[in-house]
């Protein structure tokens, strides 16, 4: 548990004064995310900069430098009986608090629960003139400035450095129940939107090699009450299966051929695109596993209200995100421009053009 | 910033009137009047002209020509707003949203709504209880508040501990920038690549964008919600007692508390049955299965005796359960009753800070020689002081506002911010200066120049110039010395 803030600060200023470039690490878990980073760029390691800062149980908050890793976290909430639960994957030990954030990865509760950026309250955040910056704070209103901190979500690093996050945490549920059947795909769609559309205790809808598999977890008598109620047989282990969805163990995950994440409207048709699927988030967030050009499952993602990136293999010089309309390029160039007007933090990671 | 404006306001009419209804072009006084203020009638201003465009198109055609000419545009809802975001600039253009009222398309297996931003936030839960959905933010001013208007302010209400604000409860928004681009900003799917445009447009106060669509998620209607009122003799008791039902797991729909004045008045008017002689009140409702509910209730029923509770009471009905909420609903007006004005805050704190906030304000109302009354939404630690004055009084006013800037500072110092939900507008621009340093401002400043490069969207609310704070940091922490000094002597 260390304060390396002024440390970091420094290796900002010396960097702007040379000229160089920094790539952001943390656990370095997601090092297979984003475009390939520059080769010529410094490392700015947050991964000393760990430790909780200040938790309290009973206001359901927790602050924690951003290379704390999600484990400690984690261990940190479970013996109060509390937890992350928008159920941020781990690619390996050291996976932290802070790629959590820059790269908005959330769980398969997600739809339910929120993502990392629905729960953080407020941050940290070393900009390109190395200035340490706070934002938002530790209370769940604020609406005082912008929201900068839920900015970051998915801006992969290129605003800044962000060495702190404060969050909400949430009770851990009394039970949890998975109940799973045979569906072909065609059906799934609309029957998890319709089981969603039920007030109740629903935390995953997900359907993979021809199952579906539906979550429910909260209060005892109304996870058993509606397991009752619903079909599908109860599952031995689930919680193993939502786990393995979580942490992207599960076999679909296994190999190196290409996988694109779909992130589109929960009722939208699947693309049609021969190969496998997973889907997850009740239809919201689906995944592909196959050789294909960026440019024909963009029209497909934006056919069905949403967008299309390549999350790990593949090309990685190439773009890997959904492209920007002009205007909104614009903005993220000029936003980029105000945080870091030098261009030192993570140059080309998340498009070619920032 | 913005200089003089290099268009008269009969040009500027007239470029308008081309492509917008002549009658919904303002340029009298006596029409333009009600655009003087919005629900913070204290801040009063008269603009230049007001627009009423009908479509997006009109929208862009006057962001462009407003561009152009460098000219402050303030884009008005329904104008219920309770920090002056929506006072006009008197050099500019207010743009009101009052024509885009349609609900355009309602998804019930998607559990969306795509509306015009003029919709009214409790028509939309109105609208699609049809399918047994509803819109989950519900700020107290729901029957009056537009869409459009909540996302401007990142709106909340009692619920929002379990469902969120209105930043978690939007998919997107189709927006006009200031330089007149037209574009969507999120997807039908829960997040899109790259930063987070839509939480940075939640909550900026009109000085990004102007919103000309959204699209919001919509939930389940719960099975069944039933409310537990309990009583204490001290809010250190009813402090803890909410701390004790969240340590128990229990997310509450809706976590309330009020003070002994806010009781009496609340009571008075609503004849709610809340129990008079408690120091504090809380209004704890859980809403879910009817297992969940039956579950939960018993358990927050023993937690409240456990920790102190005076008295404890549980609807039994849904009548019942209105009548409970009646009372915290009509709290600001009922308070209204019993003082010619009142002056709504809106500071937040940390929870375990409640009995220290609420015992140095009890000191600051003596020594403003003003009344206080406490609504506080418990759950989430956003405290609504209702201090109570007479305007006819001169310098009553003054001493309010010095009273409320007190508070404001108070919660900052205990970790908390100094606003939760009504925005900083012009209202509280100056304790900016006491939340952030000016390197962060400067960065606010920065945020904002990305997206309106002449700084014509609502120029001079949400953010100060930084030649100003420095004035105001000194000024306040004499102020603060002073008030120190006399605490001590006192």
């Amino acid at each position: 548990m260390a304060d390396i803030s002024q440390t970091l600060k420094e290796q900002i200023l010396q960097a702007r004064q040379t000229g160089q470039k920094l790539n952001i690490e943390g656990g370095g878990t997601k090092a297979f995310m984003g475009r390939a980073a520059d080769t010529d760029a410094g490392t700015l390691k947050l991964a000393e900069h760990t430790g909780i800062v200040e938790y309290h149980p009973v206001e359901l908050i927790l602050t924690a430098r951003a290379g704390t890793s999600l484990a400690e976290i984690e261990a940190t909430l479970a013996e109060e009986g509390q937890c992350l639960h928008f159920e941020p994957p781990r690619f390996g030990d050291g996976s932290t608090l802070g790629g959590t954030l820059a790269c908005n990865l959330s769980g398969p509760a997600r739809p339910w629960s929120g993502s990392v950026r629905d729960q953080v309250l407020g941050i940290r955040l070393l900009n390109g003139r190395g200035e340490h910056l706070r934002f938002g704070g530790q209370v769940m209103k604020n609406v005082a400035g912008y929201d900068t901190s839920r900015l970051q979500a998915g801006a992969m690093g290129t605003l800044g450095a962000i060495t702190e996050i404060s969050l909400k945490v949430m009770p851990k549920p009394a039970m949890s129940l998975t109940l799973v059947q045979d569906m072909p795909m065609d059906d799934v769609i609309h029957y998890m939107n319709s089981r969603a559309k039920e007030p109740k205790p629903i935390t995953g809808a997900a359907w993979v090699d021809g199952k579906v598999y539906l979550r429910l977890a909260g209060a005892k008598s109304a996870v058993e009450a509606t397991a009752k109620k619903w079909t599908g047989e109860v599952m031995e282990q689930g919680d193993q299966f939502w786990q393995q969805l979580q942490h992207m163990q599960h076999d679909f995950f296994a190999g190196d051929e290409p996988l694109w994440r779909f992130s589109v409207g929960s009722t939208a048709a699947n693309p049609d695109l021969d190969g496998p699927w997973l889907i997850d988030w009740a239809g919201s967030q689906r995944w592909y596993r196959g050789e294909a050009d960026i440019a024909r499952l963009e029209t497909m993602a934006k056919r069905a209200g949403g967008q299309v990136s390549l999350f790990r293999g593949g090309d990685r010089t190439d773009e890997v995100m959904h492209h920007q309309p002009r205007a909104l390029k614009e903005i993220q160039q000029r936003l980029k421009k105000s945080f870091d007007p030098d261009g030192i933090f993570n140059p080309g990671r998340l498009y070619s053009w920032l | 910033m913005t200089t003089k404006p290099k268009i008269s306001r009969a040009e500027l009419a007239e470029q308008f009137r081309a492509f917008i209804d002549p009658d919904f072009v303002i340029t009298d006084d006596e029409t333009m009047k009600p655009y003087e203020c919005d629900g913070m009638s204290m801040y009063c201003e008269m603009p230049m002209l007001v627009v009423l465009p009908e479509t997006a198109e009109q929208v862009q055609r006057v962001m462009r020509i407003c561009n152009e000419h460098e000219v402050p545009v303030v884009a008005r809802g329904a104008g219920t707003g309770l920090s002056a975001g929506a006072m006009p600039h008197k050099e500019g253009v207010v743009l009101s949203l009052a024509k885009f009222n349609r609900i355009l398309d309602i998804d019930p297996l998607a559990r969306t709504a795509r509306l015009q931003p003029g919709v009214r936030n409790l028509a939309i839960s109105e609208e699609v209880a049809q399918f047994g959905l509803y819109y989950g933010p519900d700020p107290s001013s729901q029957i009056a508040c537009t869409i459009g208007g909540n996302v401007a302010e990142n709106s909340g209400g009692v619920h929002c501990l379990k469902y969120g604000l209105t930043v978690h409860n939007i998919l997107s928004v189709e927006m006009i920038t200031a330089e007149g681009e037209r574009v969507t900003i999120g997807s039908d799917g829960l997040d899109v690549c790259g930063m987070d445009l839509l939480a940075l447009m939640t909550g900026s106060e009109g000085l990004l964008g102007i919103v000309t669509e959204v699209t919001v998620k919509l939930l389940p209607k719960p099975e069944i919600a039933q409310v537990v009122m309990a009583g204490f003799d001290s809010v250190q008791k009813a402090g803890d007692a909410v701390g004790g039902i969240i340590s128990h797991g229990i997310i509450p729909g809706g976590l309330e508390m009020m003070d002994g004045y806010a009781i009496i008045a609340a009571d008075d008017f609503a004849q709610a049955g809340y129990p008079r002689e408690a120091k504090a009140l809380l209004l704890c409702e859980v809403d879910g299965t009817e297992e969940e509910v039956h579950e939960h209730i018993e358990q927050a029923e023993n937690v409240f005796r456990k920790l102190g509770a005076t008295s404890v009471k549980t609807s039994q009905s849904e009548e019942e359960r209105a009548l409970l909420w009646k009372g915290r609903k009509s709290a600001f007006p009922a308070v209204g009753r019993i003082s010619p004005d009142y002056y709504c805050m809106d500071g937040t704190i940390p929870r375990r800070h409640l009995a220290h906030v609420l015992l140095e304000m009890e000191k600051m109302s003596k020594e403003f020689d003003l009344r206080v009354a406490n609504v506080f939404h418990a759950g989430d630690g956003n405290l609504h002081p209702l201090i109570l004055f007479d305007a006819n009084v001169p310098g009553e006013f003054e001493r309010t506002e010095a009273f409320g800037s007190s508070i404001l500072n108070l919660c900052v110092e205990v970790g908390g911010c100094i606003t939760g939900e009504h925005g900083v507008g012009v209202e509280k621009i100056r304790q900016m200066a006491v939340q952030f340093n000016d390197e962060e401002l400067q960065q606010f400043h920065d945020v904002k120049a990305a997206f309106d490069p002449a700084g014509i969207l609502n120029p001079g609310k949400g953010v100060p110039a930084l030649r100003f704070c420095q004035e105001y940091r000194s000024l306040e922490y004499k102020q603060h010395k002073h008030d120190t000094v006399d605490a001590a002597h006192g």
